[in-house]
């Protein structure tokens, strides 16, 4: 069974982000990147599934700029056998990478595809959920344990009530939640072997999609910050505040 | 607060004083590639801080446990960490490919070996003496030993011990009593007791194997007289498997001032019928082989001083930015700031900065010439560099260790009274740092070796050529604009002066009043660390300038880094021609007192 792990570049989650002077945006220039927490814990559950032999060829695929590499290269060190990346500069949306995940899911012919539940950059949790519906493909999504029977998968999703575990069809996506495993350390000479891995790049218009973005971007501010609390003199003036002031009650 | 690797600190070094695009350009380093050495120090730095920097402080606690069977524990969660450090590769990153390494060049093991002090020096310590005992076997061992032991050590199964030390027997190892006894089959029995073996037992690893200075029956007295062995905790049968229990025990540890994570053992050989060892190399060429290995051991040790100088002074950063106390002397009306803003505590911070700063730098500019003669066919090269590295030994092991023992001990002041209590783990830090100036030979030893073995013994060569080539750098300086680096042109002509006037001293001196000499060795190690530290560190410092005039976008970076070296060169080199002025006039003083009247 072929697997493929879509990663993103993301800001990397120890980096205490800026907003741009302008409002455009995040300032990303010279800030530490590296591979979305929920796509390691995608890679890694693919590398389990291929150590317990229910995987034999797992493919990470990211799409962005061309550092994107070092984050394939990442995902390589992980596990996974070989990367390709869908090179542009462009601003990506989560239509857009449904759709260029589309494109290789057609080349490729994987039975499964894993991918992080959402990025901690946009947060948008919505291309896993697009690309089943591309593909008219089951998903099972927030995944908390994976167990591959026959030709199905049967998948424990973290839900608002608990658990619920399905049983999908493949082929099929996943979407990871962060309790489905505990992503290993990349070995130093698997860093090493990473190198010599194979690693294409194709480019969105070699895959006949439009990437043009459909949402624009009207503002991006810094969330208020925290002022000082106030002492209340009594139960009734905090009632009072919570009513009126905060409007909360 | 967790331990964060220094990452961009240790790219720029990479870039500069190091460059390692160049090194992976040769045959020898082709993998080392850039790409590949970053993954490989954001790995080892995850490992750092997720992993061993929570064990630092309940390592410290709890400290290793002897069980009445010679057993012993390490610290809750070490094992486990050590588990995750041999499936990472730890072990091989250094080693050659030949035995499953990776053969990393220096200038990377160097960073990497720092991130592991930093955030766990008990830890650090096993991996450090395990790798000693490998180059040991690398350089002296036969192809029995190597196919005894080398694969499994390498690959981390196996841990490995240095014992040299004997009670009689400290500093000086010609007193060494252990005795080996040869034995039909070619192999040896050793009866002795060696003392202060750094994780002479553990429960890390299945086997353990101890390299042990002995001397043999009829060897000649003194250090011409003592041979190695490895001596393993299970004999090894012929298929590689485990077999008998070796008469090898651990038979107490030591109550330290530091490294309480870290088994110190008092080893006891041969009590039951003999020890069974397996010479090293030739009889009685032990020491020699052991000082080729020591180079590094004592380079290693330098990188410790390094590793826990930067987590006190991340330490002390984060206090001293939470800590509000006392008002802004230059705005006396305001309320209470943070005392980072306290003009003596950035006077602190920043000689604890400065200085880890310029020991690094050196510790890298060292690991490059290393690295360029393993990589080098140039044959001149490689003699100027070995002779660099061997000069400069002392001096990163001495000097970094010391500056280690004033920045730990900042750190504990910077938290004022908080410092002195254990729970802000400042003075964990002091306590660690503290046995760095003394094993692997203590300052006084690697201040002998720089003025006698590395300066007088070859007349002085080799310091006078880094002299020459300071001066030339120091000119160099004429061609920027950056106005830290115009003031570090004049400081750092003032302390290349003040070096050579105190070699001059050196080997005016070493002939005809050899003690006026050595009172001032330890001076001497502080000096050449001050001005060839300021050198290192000037040089990252061109290039630092050049950016940001080029308007990098990390220019606040650059800047920051010439503001430390300005802070350096202001105030380090008036140490370092205080150095001189006390080793050329301050002999009479060190001896005038009889011996009697102390």
């Amino acid at each position: 069974m072929k697997v493929l792990v879509p990663v993103k570049r993301v800001v990397d989650y120890n980096v205490k982000v800026r907003v741009k002077a302008d409002n455009s945006g995040v300032d990303i220039a010279n800030v530490k990147m590296s591979m979305n927490p929920f796509c390691e814990i995608a890679v890694e559950e693919a590398v389990r599934l291929k150590e317990k032999g229910a995987a034999t060829e797992i493919v990470a695929v990211s799409a962005g700029v061309t550092q994107c590499q070092e984050t394939l290269r990442n995902a390589m060190a992980i596990g996974a056998d070989r990367g390709i990346l869908i090179e542009t500069d462009a601003e990506l949306q989560p239509l857009a990478v449904a759709k260029l995940l589309k494109a290789i899911v057609d080349k490729e012919q994987p039975q499964l595809v894993i991918l992080g539940k959402q990025a901690i950059d946009d947060d948008s949790n919505q291309t896993g959920q697009m690309l089943a519906a591309l593909l008219n493909w089951g998903q099972a999504t927030f995944a908390s344990k994976v167990e591959i029977e026959g030709g199905a998968a049967k998948v424990t999703c973290e839900v608002d009530g608990g658990l619920e575990t399905v049983l999908i069809k493949l082929p099929a996506i996943i979407t990871t939640d962060l309790r489905l495993n505990e992503p290993r350390y990349a070995t130093l000479p698997n860093i090493m072997k990473a190198k010599k891995k194979q690693l294409d790049i194709v480019k969105p218009a070699d895959l006949g999609v439009d990437v043009t973005p459909r949402l624009t971007t009207l503002k991006v501010e810094e969330p208020p910050k925290r002022k000082g609390g106030v002492k209340v003199a009594d139960v009734a003036a905090l009632i009072d505040k919570l009513k009126n002031e905060a409007k909360v009650i | 607060m967790p331990y964060i690797a220094p990452l961009k600190e240790f790219q720029f070094l990479l870039e500069t004083v190091a460059p390692i695009s160049t090194l992976a350009e040769t045959a020898h380093f082709a993998d080392a590639t850039p790409d590949t050495v970053n993954a490989i120090l954001e790995e080892s730095a995850k490992f750092a801080t997720g992993v061993l920097d929570p064990l630092n402080w309940s390592g410290d606690r709890e400290g290793a446990t002897r069980h009445d069977d010679s057993s012993v524990t390490t610290p809750k969660g070490f094992k486990a960490a050590y588990d995750g450090y041999r499936e990472m590769g730890g072990m091989g990153l250094p080693m050659p490919q030949e035995f499953g390494g990776l053969g990393l060049p220096r200038s990377v093991v160097t960073l990497t070996d720092e991130m592991l002090h930093s955030s766990n020096m008990s830890f650090g310590l096993m991996p450090m003496l395990t790798q000693g005992a490998i180059e040991a076997m690398l350089i002296a061992g036969n192809d029995q030993i190597k196919t005894m032991f080398l694969e499994k050590m390498v690959a981390g199964e196996w841990g490995g011990t240095m014992n040299l030390t004997e009670p009689q027997a400290g500093s000086d190892l010609a007193l060494v009593k252990t005795r080996a006894e040869r034995v039909v089959d070619g192999t040896y029995k050793i009866f002795g007791t060696k003392i202060f073996i750094t994780y002479g037992e553990h429960d890390w690893t299945e086997n353990i194997v101890h390299l042990v200075l002995a001397r043999t029956t009829d060897a000649p007295e003194g250090v011409k007289g003592i041979s190695l062995f490895a001596v393993p905790k299970f004999l090894v049968n012929a298929d590689g498997s485990l077999g008998a229990r070796n008469d090898a025990y651990c038979v107490s540890l030591e109550h330290k001032l530091g490294i309480h994570g870290s088994p110190t053992a008092v080893m006891q050989y041969g009590d039951k019928g003999g020890a069974i060892g397996y010479l090293v190399g030739e009889e009685n060429r032990g020491l020699e082989y052991m000082f080729i290995m020591m180079n590094l051991a004592r380079f290693g040790v330098g990188l410790q001083g390094i590793g826990i100088a930067e987590r006190a002074y991340q330490r002390a950063v984060a206090f001293a930015r939470e800590r509000v106390q006392s008002r802004d002397v230059g705005a006396p009306k305001n309320p209470s700031v943070p005392i980072i803003r306290h003009p003596d505590i950035r006077r602190m911070l920043l000689r604890m900065r400065s200085q880890t700063e310029a020991a690094r730098a050196l510790a890298m500019a060292t690991a490059y010439a290393m690295d360029l003669v393993d990589s080098s066919d140039d044959a001149e090269l490689k003699k100027v560099n070995q002779a660099f590295v061997e000069l400069m030994i002392p001096v990163v092991k001495g000097w970094s260790t010391e500056m280690s023992l004033e920045v730990t001990s900042l750190g504990v002041q910077v938290h004022g009274g908080m410092g002195f209590v254990e729970e802000t783990g400042a003075a964990q830090h002091m306590r660690d740092a503290r046995i760095t100036t003394i094993y692997e030979g203590t300052t006084a030893i690697q201040a002998n070796d720089l003025i006698g073995r590395k300066m007088a013994r070859e007349g002085g060569v080799t310091a006078k050529n880094l002299i020459n080539a300071m001066s030339v750098f120091a000119s160099s300086l004429s061609d920027e604009n950056h106005v830290h680096l115009k003031a570090t042109q004049k400081r750092l002509r003032e302390g290349i002066e003040a070096m050579a006037r105190a070699v001059d001293f050196n080997l005016a001196h070493f002939n005809s009043d050899v003690r006026a000499c050595f009172a001032g060795s330890v001076p001497m190690v502080k000096l050449f660390g001050i001005v060839c530290g300021a050198w290192a560190l000037a040089r990252v410092g061109v290039e630092a300038a050049h950016r940001s005039a080029a308007n990098h976008p990390d220019k606040a970076f650059y800047e920051a880094k010439l503001a430390t070296l300005r802070f350096y060169v202001d105030t380090m080199i008036p140490e370092a021609i205080a150095a001189a002025d006390t080793i050329v006039n301050g002999a009479q003083g060190t001896m005038a007192l009889e011996e009697a009247a102390f």
